[in-house]
């Protein structure tokens, strides 16, 4: 029925790329399904008096100023970031740009840890805002840095030409043309900070995500917390759409020819404002977190390193995370497609709803997923298929935003000559369109898999029986106050997440650079 | 087309070497799933299946004992570790079809909670044989298997337990004023609060705390910081669990540490509070599932408990070989029902009114 749809929709798609599109909306459907069954089984009454506590409404409000908040110190550092390190002679930029990337890898609750370790002072909304701003730039920087790397200069030297000063060719011309990718960074970013419960948890800040998880632990009752959950989807759906209307509305490059790439800005007596910058920020999301790693690394020496379980685990892991982003990946790509090359009401409300996982708690996701799967697929309850699948409705979002942009900046003639040389839809798919947009969807891959790598709540629910990945090992360790023996995890974990972030960071900054 | 396909191909290479090492370790990890999967299905016969505990308790704490547990009986464990809350809301949606035999918990209102919903059969007597009176839960379906208490943690440089606080009310004596320490945000301090609301009352717990605020508690990040607090000096007095002088006598010596706890009897602020287990509905095997149970309150357990983690154990006589502790049956729990802490949510609102969140 969808395919029908979006076959009418969607102006004589390819039928794979509308199954595979289909396929991945029904997935993302799931845990819309559940919230929408648990909540209203005591009826419309019920759940009218769960939304009008007042206490629903001041997590709300806490809730949509912190993700406000941090959306902006999260546009604002990272396109700075980007700038610095893609358009600028600041020394060293080749290695910040990687360390900009890096703190993807650290999950937020060991930032959360490491800072509350260190500054216990920090607690409140201060320290929420510091940490998950410090954990969620990653999100604008390589989305800025991809589309500033991505050549094209022939604007601003016109502007410059045209006699505009350095600094006004920055706001108007520059800024103009990464808009979309900003939004698209910001996207996340509030999306993620919405669902995070780890830090609003060790920071006592009082979130709507962290009253689902009270709920969950005061009442033992699934009901409210889905109910909540339901509320939590009509903010993403806002978020969303807003981020969808103010990217219509702004420019995309529309030059044909091959956009060459521009030289680098001189920063002059700027240059120590740069380097502070840049200092200040990779010490806030990586230095902190670092020392807290290596103080607790040090302290459990004595305690011993488990060599044989820290490589089963790291395993495990690279094998959950992997296999994650290859399913994601997959459903991404006929999603994005269709999103950069067929836009219409439904290809556009399909997009939409990809993105409402992301903003649900693990632990939401993860029960939907329990809900449904026992009942409809009950061989296959907490095996690997499962867990996978659950990791595609989690991280969906952040491969399909990746893969549309780089789809979109794949040229359409190139397409069309295909076509016109008598290649069929599908041969054109495999053979131009995924070829071209190749670096965008190796970089969706990588993104997902640091994500799956340190992701917890849906793991330990939906696990295969013998699977133990990094994050469980920290989380058992660190519930117990065991720092010293979750250092070692925590490190390792980090360290595999790193070589994704490279190959992403890569990847993103060198598109159409050759 | 030179342009696109140099970088395409390198790019494929590295998504294609990925995809081959992830498959690769499906394949390795592949087979043993399926081995499990068989006997869920009930065919093999003398092949022991294995018993699936949910726990709520973490792994470091609780591991070595299922392991002994294994060792003892044959019985093949396969345990899931998670948050207690969250397991609760797993298996309520896994329904029928939940292949959890044993739930473990880490406090009684989480069992309460599945009790009430019929999720545990009860369990037979010779279960919980020896148990204290007061920790099997009154319809018989979980019992409790260690315990913990609130206690009046104090400097024994500075206090005798005669000047101690011996209820809620003493605790606002003019005396402690910026003398006393607690963690808010803590659980077990939520919990504290919300025993207090049980006890006297929304109102009462509202004016008591408005009244405990106005004396100026310091507060800490959490019960080990209340310790330091009293052991710098910072304070005289702290609200803690039981055994967090536990790993600061570990680490400094008893005989150089000045904290000390003091036991409060029959008020809030000596709640005692239990972690335990029952026998799930779904159980395939209910008598094996009870097997686990009864080994969890047997006096071996029981030792462990007090040896490893120093909590309670939940049978008379048994004695701590590390730590210095009364037994369970000298703590005098006050007139409260485990199962009626269950009202967090409103703790919560109460505390953020009194600004003490």
């Amino acid at each position: 029925m969808l395919r029908d749809a979006l076959r009418r929709r969607s102006g004589g798609a390819a039928p794979a790329l509308l199954t595979g599109a289909a396929l991945a909306g029904l997935l993302m459907l799931t845990p819309l399904v559940y919230l929408a069954v648990r909540s209203f089984e005591r009826g419309p009454a019920y759940v009218a008096n769960v939304l009008t506590r007042p206490r629903t409404g001041q997590l709300f409000a806490n809730t949509v100023v912190l993700t406000a908040a941090a959306t902006l110190v999260c546009m604002v550092a990272g396109t700075v970031a980007a700038w610095l390190v893609v358009r600028t002679d600041l020394p060293g930029r080749r290695v910040w740009g990687v360390l900009f990337a890096l703190p993807l890898a650290v999950p937020s609750y060991v930032a959360g840890f490491g800072w509350i370790s260190g500054f216990p002072g920090i607690v409140g909304f201060g320290g929420t805002l510091l940490v998950l701003s410090s954990v969620s730039f990653p999100y604008v920087f390589l989305a800025v840095s991809a589309t500033l790397s991505r050549g094209d200069a022939g604007m601003e030297e016109a502007a410059r030409s045209l006699g505009l000063g350095p600094v006004r060719v920055l706001l108007t011309v520059t800024l103009r043309r990464v808009w979309p990718a900003v939004l698209a960074g910001a996207l996340l970013v509030a999306l993620s900070v919405i669902s995070d419960f780890g830090v609003p948890s060790l920071m006592r800040f009082e979130t709507f995500t962290l009253g689902i998880f009270t709920r969950y632990r005061s009442t033992f009752d699934p009901t409210p917390a889905a109910v909540l959950g339901l509320a939590l989807v009509a903010l993403a759906l806002v978020v969303t759409v807003a981020e969808a209307r103010v990217r219509g509305r702004s420019t995309e490059r529309v030059g044909r020819g091959a956009g060459r790439r521009a030289g680098p800005t001189p920063l002059g007596r700027w240059t120590p404002a740069g380097m502070l910058f840049v200092l200040v920020v990779v010490g806030v999301s990586l230095g902190v977190p670092a020392y807290s790693l290596t103080v607790w690394t040090v302290a459990g020496a004595s305690a011993g390193i488990d060599g044989p379980h820290l490589v089963a685990t790291a395993l495990d892991t690279f094998q959950v995370a992997g296999l994650g982003a290859l399913l994601t990946v997959a459903l991404a790509l006929p999603v994005g497609v269709l999103a950069a090359r067929h836009r219409g009401r439904v290809v556009r409300a399909l997009e939409n709803i990809t993105y409402l996982g992301f903003a649900l708690p693990g632990v939401t996701v993860g029960l939907a997923l329990v809900y449904l799967g026992i009942r409809v697929f009950p061989h296959f309850y907490q095996q690997l298929p499962m867990l996978i699948a659950g990791y595609a409705v989690l991280f969906l979002p952040l491969a399909v935003g990746i893969v549309r942009t780089a789809v979109s900046d794949a040229p359409v003639r190139l397409e069309e000559a295909s076509r016109s040389l008598g290649r069929g839809r599908m041969q054109t798919l495999a053979r131009v369109t995924v070829p071209l947009a190749a670096p965008g969807i190796v970089a969706a891959a990588a993104l997902v898999f640091v994500s799956v790598a340190r992701e917890l709540p849906a793991t330990l629910m939906l696990r295969p029986t013998g699977t133990e990945t990094l994050a469980m090992a920290i989380w058992s360790r660190t519930g117990a106050s065991q720092f010293a023996a979750a250092a070692p995890y925590a490190v390792l974990l980090v360290a595999l997440a790193a070589i994704p972030t490279l190959v992403l960071d890569r990847v993103l900054r060198r598109r159409g650079g050759d | 087309m030179q342009i696109t396909e140099r970088p395409t191909s390198h790019h494929w290479r590295l998504l294609a070497a990925g995809a081959a090492t992830a498959l690769a370790l499906t394949a390795c990890a592949g087979s043993p799933a399926g081995d499990d999967a068989a006997p869920q299905d009930g065919a093999t016969a003398g092949e022991a299946a294995a018993l699936t505990v949910y726990s709520g308790r973490s792994e470091s704490r609780v591991q070595d004992l299922l392991a002994q547990f294994e060792a003892e009986s044959g019985i093949p464990l396969d345990v899931r570790y998670g948050d207690t809350a969250e397991l609760v809301a797993q298996v309520l949606e896994e329904g029928e079809a939940s292949p959890a035999d044993v739930f473990f918990a880490q406090d009684a209102g989480a069992l309460g909670a599945l009790s009430e919903a019929g999720r545990l059969i009860p369990l037979d007597d010779e279960v919980h044989e020896g148990v204290v009176d007061g920790y099997v839960a009154a319809d018989g379906t979980w019992t409790a298997t260690s315990a913990r208490a609130r206690v009046i943690a104090y400097d024994s440089q500075e206090l005798t337990p005669e000047e101690l606080p011996q209820n809620l009310d003493d605790l606002l004596d003019p005396r402690w004023q910026g003398q006393i320490g607690f963690p808010p945000g803590n659980s077990s301090w939520n919990t504290f609060v919300t025993a207090v609301r049980v006890d006297r009352g929304d109102d009462g717990a509202r004016q008591w705390l408005a009244d405990f605020d106005a004396q100026n508690p310091e507060r800490f990040n959490n019960n080990h910081g209340v310790i330091d607090g009293i052991e710098n000096g910072q304070i005289q007095i702290g609200l803690v669990n039981h055994y967090y002088i536990y790993s600061k006598m570990e680490e400094l010596g008893e005989e150089n540490l000045r904290t000390r706890n003091h036991h409060v009897g029959g008020d809030p602020l000596g709640l005692v509070n239990v972690a335990g287990a029952g026998v799930m509905d779904t159980a395939d095997d209910p008598a094996r599932a009870q097997e686990l149970v009864a080994f969890l309150t047997s006096e071996t357990a029981q030792q462990y408990f007090v040896d490893t983690s120093g909590e309670y154990a939940v049978r008379s006589g048994i004695t701590s070989t590390v730590y210095d502790m009364p037994d369970i049956t000298e703590l005098e729990q006050p007139d409260i029902d485990l199962a009626d802490l269950r009202t967090l949510e409103e703790t919560l609102e109460m505390l953020q009114e009194a600004g003490m969140s």
